[in-house]
């Protein structure tokens, strides 16, 4: 028998996100991590721009705005002035793959002690649905009208895969936010993150591979299996880099 | 014990979609912000396995260890 109680660092009013979508369902289990980790007063929410913003209402404990893309600059910041503060971004693609790419880039490289937690759903969900640097070849966006093109928009990239290749890093996984089972991969890797984070370990960045039905144009039933059979494949869950695995703890 | 807090839903259907015993159903009543939430149509049959809750975004959906009294 397995028991169920919604987590403390969510407020009691409904989320301001769309039916459906996985930015609450992140936000969720981050919640619930934070909730298990005894961490709900020591914690504090990086946002960024994007969708992610609708946490200043729904996220209950301390919180930090950051200027587009910049979430990685504001909580190196924060995280070596505050060091015992458990510090997490939780970026969009648009926000940490395009305007912000030399912040996490930077911060991932310099082996900050913090996390990042970055939410690919593939689009800029917020503004109405452009192309993302994440968007999949073929998908139809509102600025990539006949499907996203190669030889005009590259290909979409996979920040786990690049930020594994730095040395600095300590642990950079991706999971996917549509069955149960992801939901559960997606909790350990970010308990893992945290801990690791607490340990002063350095730099965790976790994907999460999420959805956005309003500008997919998709019910939130049919993004699962859109997921599924576009977004899983191409962008491949797993552990990516885990310096400590070895360890014996 | 399973509980919908049907005020925070907003009938994305995925605990009906992924509740292994099929004992949830969407409703045809709205709540005040205008969504279809589920209900449960046999609730002895709930094996508390959390699918449910688990994959729920909103946290709407909460499973306790109290009985119900079925008497
Ligand atoms: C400096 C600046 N440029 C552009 C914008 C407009 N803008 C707001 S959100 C956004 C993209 C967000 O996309 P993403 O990070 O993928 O978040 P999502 O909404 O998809 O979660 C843009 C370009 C802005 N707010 N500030
Ligand atoms: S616009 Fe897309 S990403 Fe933003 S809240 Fe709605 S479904 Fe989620
Ligand atoms: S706890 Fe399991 S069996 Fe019970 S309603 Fe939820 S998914 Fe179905
Ligand atoms: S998963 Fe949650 S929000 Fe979606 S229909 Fe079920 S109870 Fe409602
Ligand atoms: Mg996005």
């Amino acid at each position: 028998m397995a028991e169920y109680k919604r987590p403390e660092s969510l407020k009691k009013t409904p989320s301001g996100f769309c039916p459906g979508c996985m930015h609450s369902l992140a936000t969720k289990l981050i919640a619930e991590v934070i909730g298990e980790m005894g961490q709900a007063n020591n914690c504090v929410h990086i946002v960024p721009v994007g969708c992610s913003t609708l946490n200043l209402a729904y996220w209950q404990g301390d919180l930090l705005g950051a200027a587009h893309g910049r979430a990685p600059a504001v909580a190196t910041g924060f995280k070596r002035s505050n060091p015992d503060r458990l510090v997490f971004a939780y970026q969009g693609d648009g926000d940490l793959a395009a305007i912000g790419l030399a912040e996490i880039m930077g911060a991932a490289n310099r082996g900050e002690n913090f996390t990042v937690i970055f939410f690919n759903n593939q689009t800029y969900g917020m503004t109405g649905g452009q192309m993302a640097p994440t968007t999949l070849i073929g998908q139809k966006t509102t600025t990539t009208r006949n499907g996203r093109d190669a030889e005009t928009t590259g290909y979409p990239m996979k920040m786990c895969e690049l930020i594994s290749t730095l040395e600095a890093p300590a642990f950079v996984a991706r999971y996917a936010l549509n069955t149960p089972k992801g939901c559960k991969d997606a909790k350990k890797a970010i308990r893992k993150a945290f801990e690791i984070q607490m340990a002063g370990k350095g730099f965790t960045f976790i994907e999460l591979l999420g959805n956005c039905p309003t500008n997919w144009g998709l019910s939130p039933l049919k993004t699962l299996e859109y997921m599924e059979s576009n977004t899983i494949p191409y962008f491949v869950p797993g552990v990516y880099k885990d310096k400590y695995k070895d360890e014996v703890k | 014990m399973l509980n919908i807090n049907t005020s925070l839903c907003k009938g994305c259907s995925y605990c009906i979609k992924f509740c292994p015993k099929k004992i949830l159903e969407m409703g045809t009543e709205r709540n005040k912000h205008g969504h279809f939430f589920p209900y449960i149509t046999n609730e002895s049959d709930c094996i508390a396995c959390a699918m449910c809750a688990t994959i729920c975004p909103e946290g709407a959906i909460e499973i306790s260890k109290e009985e119900t009294n079925n008497g």
